[in-house]
């Protein structure tokens, strides 16, 4: 095959896989906001359930994670800003870094390899197992049952989430900043909130909800295509990982440049 | 329990009494076609049962009556509703009557049993918890699995995962059932319980009832009319008696169990065996 045609297969492909991901949130966005409206019931039993084991489970490896690279961070910019005699800039080049990038992008890794490949593994094998059929022959919409109350508990949790990593992330900065740049705790927090703007912590959260949309979505949808066989379970959750990662770097940039081009200095 | 009879009354009169119509029906697999232009009636009331050898379509069939399989050609009415042109929500409606128990059981892993059976229950009807529970109770009673509400499915062996489905399809008192090979993999005892407890279900509650099955014991027993599936294609359709007279060789081999011809006697088998090597 010539290599224009390779690449405009490619590119069919990848448009149709976003277009599947658009329509599976189109109707577990429905299914969360207007069927309520219509007398059917959304699952708070299941949405509580999913945020438990997402969000509350995902707390104490995010808040290592996130606190070492507040500490590496700290580290990193310590040692050019000290050529500069700037030390004291620490704690700012911290801050924004931070909330701005690194937390939202964690926390958004972190929860892939948590629950996104959950999603994937656990619809994936219904799949395999015929549950899924049994729902729908139920008169039970797998995307109402299964894919809304994640979808709702990843949207709640993930800026949580990302709130608590931006918390930790500082606090691994501020290590670093007291026992070693000569700051006291206080003139380290004193200098963070100078530093950061109630804007970056808002872009932050607002790409965490994108990525938990992204994440949630991919889970779902590779776990809802997965094929006949035990095997197919295990490559979906492969692809939910590896497809999750790239699409949240992509959203991640998409929402970057917008920000950077909608906000005048 | 509803009263079952007024209803019945007025969905026979809707459609005729005919609870399911299948014309000309076509299913394929990707290019390789399944079904070849099947097409029979089940009257409202009666036990149909689907007989046919191994890989012969009957799950397929079964799972195309049910909405899970799209045909390539042809029509199914279930009460009157031709199922190619139904809207989603018209399906729902029509499934809240459906008790459907499949092959491999498709029980709820990440449910205990007892929840697997409550779930119609608790998503379609307000019924208060001990209700429920209550309901949950009476039909694993049915099926023999009392006391096993909070066993978790992967620890049920498979006659009684098959048996939990069962309870499960029974939970909403369906007016149409279909169970795919209920008694396979049962012993004798429980078999003849599954038995039983389909010519209960039909006596008292007046269900039309879709049987998949190889045993033809139990065929000849619960069936009103059977459907012999032999390839995707139907070779018979009767009653017990009229299939018992039934002449065709093909009918015949199946009811009176006769094995095909041996393989290796026949010219072909040799070149079967070694095609595609290179030697
Ligand atoms: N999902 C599928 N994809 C492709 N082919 C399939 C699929 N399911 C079944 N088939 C094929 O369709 C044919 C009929 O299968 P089906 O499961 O309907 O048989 P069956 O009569 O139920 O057999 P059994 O009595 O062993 O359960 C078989 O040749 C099988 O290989
Ligand atoms: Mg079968």
């Amino acid at each position: 095959m010539p290599v224009t045609e390779t690449l405009g297969q490619a590119t069919i492909d990848g448009l149709a896989y976003l277009g599947d991901l658009a329509i599976l949130m189109g109707r577990s966005l429905h299914a969360i906001i207007v069927a309520p409206f219509q007398g059917q019931r959304l699952r708070g039993q299941r949405v509580v359930h999913q945020a438990m084991s997402a969000g509350v489970g995902a707390i104490p490896i995010l808040s290592l994670i996130s606190f070492f690279i507040g500490v590496i961070m700290a580290l990193q910019s310590a040692y050019e800003l000290r050529k500069l005699g700037a030390i004291a800039l620490v704690a700012r080049a911290v801050a924004i870094s931070i909330t701005r990038e690194l937390a939202p992008l964690i926390t958004a890794i972190v929860v892939i390899g948590r629950s996104g490949s959950a999603f994937a593994a656990e619809i994936g094998s219904m799949k395999v197992n015929e549950e899924i059929d049994a729902l729908e022959t139920m008169a039970l919409d797998p995307i109402q049952f299964l894919v809304a109350p994640k979808l709702l508990a990843m949207l709640l949790m993930l800026p949580c989430l990302t709130t608590w990593a931006d918390f930790m992330g500082i606090l691994g900065g501020a290590t670093f900043g007291v026992s070693v740049a000569g700051f006291t705790l206080g003139s380290y927090i004193q200098a963070t909130l100078h530093s950061i703007a109630f804007r970056d912590i808002v872009t932050g959260l607002i790409k965490s909800v994108m990525f938990g949309a992204v994440i949630t979505a991919v889970g779902c949808q590779e776990g809802l295509s997965t094929g006949l066989g035990a095997e197919q379970v295990g490559r979906s959750t492969t692809s939910a990982v590896v497809k999750s990662i790239f699409l949240v770097v992509a959203v991640d940039l998409v929402f970057t440049l917008l920000f950077y081009f909608t906000t005048s200095r | 329990m509803r009263p079952r009879s007024s209803r019945d009354e007025s969905g026979r009169q809707a459609d005729g009494g005919i609870a399911i119509r299948v014309r000309n029906l076509r299913v394929n697999y990707g290019e390789h076609e399944v079904l070849h232009n099947i097409g029979f009636d089940v009257k409202a009331g009666e036990t149909i049962a689907i007989l046919g050898g191994s890989g012969s379509g009957k799950t397929t069939l079964l799972r195309s009556l049910v909405g899970l399989e799209r045909p390539s050609g042809g029509a199914i009415w279930i009460r009157g509703q031709d199922l190619c042109c139904i809207s989603p929500r018209e399906m729902a409606e029509l499934r809240k009557k459906f008790g459907i128990s499949f092959q491999g059981g498709a029980l709820f892993g990440s449910m205990t049993v007892g929840e697997n059976v409550a779930l119609p229950l608790r998503e379609h009807t307000r019924l208060d918890d001990s209700t429920i529970e209550v309901l949950v109770r009476l039909k694993l009673e049915e099926v023999g699995l009392s006391g096993y509400e909070d066993y978790n499915p992967a620890q049920l062996s498979g006659g009684m995962k098959k048996r939990a489905a069962i309870a499960r399809a029974l939970t909403m008192d369906p007016e149409i059932l279909f169970f795919d090979e209920p008694s396979a993999g049962l012993d004798p005892i429980i078999a003849a319980g599954i038995d039983d407890l389909i010519l209960k279900l039909k006596r008292a509650f007046g269900m039309t009832i879709v049987v998949v099955t190889h045993e033809l014991a139990s065929a000849f027993l619960i069936a009103d009319r059977m459907v012999l599936v032999d390839k995707g294609n139907i070779i018979a359709i009767g009653t017990p008696e009229e299939m018992k007279a039934n002449p065709q060789p093909r009918v015949r081999q199946f009811l009176d169990r006769v094995p095909d011809p041996e393989v290796s006697a026949d010219e072909g088998f040799l070149d079967r065996l070694t095609q595609n090597l290179r030697l």
